[in-house]
């Protein structure tokens, strides 16, 4: 995060987890996204499913206590909490596919203003890695997305459309980045929240599409 | 019931009978479940021109264990039917990437959900079936769908299986079978997909009826060959995942 602009990975995946509510049912997908389980969200009470079959898993395993055949998606030693359940890969697809997932969270490429998403192939690449995110995509009933605002070489992973091949179709509703929260609107991006330090006018020079800003325009809020 | 044992004495027997041209399902999903010594066996079998079925070709985790891009490496696969031909993190290679990139090895890229779907369906008669997942996307280009009350969908066909290497932690005599935690994943669904399942077990295979009735996750009739996995260093077993540097 060195040398970017606003908030870090962790507050990033904080943003997102404060819009949890409770009694969802959440999936996180690997990377910046699974950060959100560390996040403190008083008593708002989470599922949190892993699509390996792992319905109501916990934090990652203490060092030493670490049980090698119980793994979250990204393959991490998980430990589950009280009324957690295992089923087979079926049927957690089923959970995915019949519409229990209240939300998933994903990292990605790219973000659509009708929220179109990119996130298994880069251009030019022959295969990619798929995984479960078509399905999350397709079949969750929400799709938050976390990623860096832009690319290496400065431009905006939030596009007017999609150049990558697209993982799922109008399907994304909250995008956070290190610049602030957005919702895609079908012809740009709606500012819900600000990163601390950054100018409306700031983000608007970094995204590459029509930006509409709330009002009022809260700063994201960060511990401490 | 028929009270004949399926214990096989060891993982080179249990494959021993696997032809050239076979297509074979690994379950697992990163360590848990995954049968690495069956994988080492048919690594030393040889056996040519094999389809390989599973999650991932392998190979992003570190410490590295027995896999289906090992397989590839050995020059015994012609195509490979996964939900990763390359990792997740643009950052990362898998080593089967470059095999197929160079046209040595077949694949088909299938999104997870619809991978374990389409066991499913093989193993419970029902030859194809809709799904919203990949609808819109490069994928669904020149494939049937449909539209469904509305919504569209995309039609995909059940994925038979010759043989499947599955992992448990308890199995009895029969073949019934418990798994532990995350071991589950695809294993039970692969199981009811293949002419011939094979399970490498974890604790010592009891006799039938130690495993109550109502506590079986995956009947012994989808089974057809046990092996113990011996301790190690004979036997290969899930360690620790090495954290990658960021």
């Amino acid at each position: 995060m060195s040398g970017t602009k606003g908030i870090n990975r962790q507050q990033m995946a904080d943003l997102i987890a404060r819009q949890f509510q409770d009694g969802w049912v959440v999936n996180l997908g690997v990377g910046i996204p699974t950060m959100c389980s560390n996040t403190d969200i008083g008593d708002t009470d989470i599922v949190y499913h892993s699509e390996n079959g792992i319905i109501g898993y916990g934090s990652v395993a203490a060092e030493g206590h670490e049980d090698l055949n119980l793994v979250n998606a990204g393959g991490q030693n998980v430990t589950l909490k009280p009324g957690a359940a295992v089923v087979h890969h079926a049927d957690s697809f089923g959970i995915i596919r019949g519409g229990h997932i209240d939300v998933t969270v994903m990292g990605a490429y790219q973000v659509s203003c009708r929220g179109d998403f990119a996130n298994w192939k880069l251009k030019g690449q022959k295969g990619g890695g798929i995984g479960g995110a078509m399905d999350l995509a397709a079949c969750a009933k929400r799709v938050f997305i976390i990623l860096e605002h832009t690319t290496r070489d400065g431009s905006s992973r939030l596009v007017p459309e999609c150049d990558l091949p697209v993982t799922a179709r109008g399907v994304v509703k909250l995008v956070a980045t290190n610049y602030g929260l957005f919702e895609p609107t079908g012809d740009g991006f709606l500012l819900r929240e600000i990163a601390p330090g950054l100018t409306v006018d700031e983000v608007r020079a970094a995204t590459g599409a029509k930006l509409t800003v709330a009002d009022p325009l809260p700063t994201v809020r960060l511990p401490g | 019931m028929a009270a004949k044992s399926k214990v096989v004495g060891s993982f080179r027997e249990a494959v021993a009978d696997i032809p050239d041209g076979s297509t074979i399902a690994f379950g697992g999903f990163a360590m848990p479940g995954t049968p690495f010594n069956l994988i080492k066996a048919l690594l030393e079998l040889g056996v040519k021109r094999l389809t390989l079925v599973g999650n991932t070709t392998g190979g992003a985790q570190q410490p590295r264990m027995p896999d289906m891009g090992m397989l590839v490496e050995n020059g015994q696969v012609a195509k490979v039917i996964c939900a990763f031909t390359a990792a997740t993190r643009p950052t990362d290679t898998l080593p089967f990437t470059k095999y197929y990139e160079s046209g040595e090895c077949d694949a088909e890229l299938v999104p997870q959900g619809t991978l374990a779907e389409r066991m499913r369906a093989a193993g419970a008669g029902i030859p194809a079936f809709y799904t919203p997942t990949a609808v819109g996307t490069e994928l669904a280009e020149g494939r049937e769908t449909r539209v469904i009350n509305g919504r569209e969908y995309l039609l995909e066909y059940a994925l038979p299986l010759d043989y499947a290497f599955i992992r448990a932690r308890r199995a009895d005599t029969f073949g019934n079978l418990q798994f532990h935690r995350a071991q589950r994943n695809f294993n039970p669904v692969m199981a009811t997909a293949a002419r011939c399942t094979i399970v490498e077990v974890d604790e010592p295979i009891v006799p039938a009826g130690e495993i109550d009735a109502d506590a079986v996750h995956c009947s012994g009739l989808f089974v057809r060959r046990l092996v113990q996995v011996p301790p190690a260093p004979e036997g290969l077993w899930p360690t620790k995942r090495q954290e990658r540097r960021r």
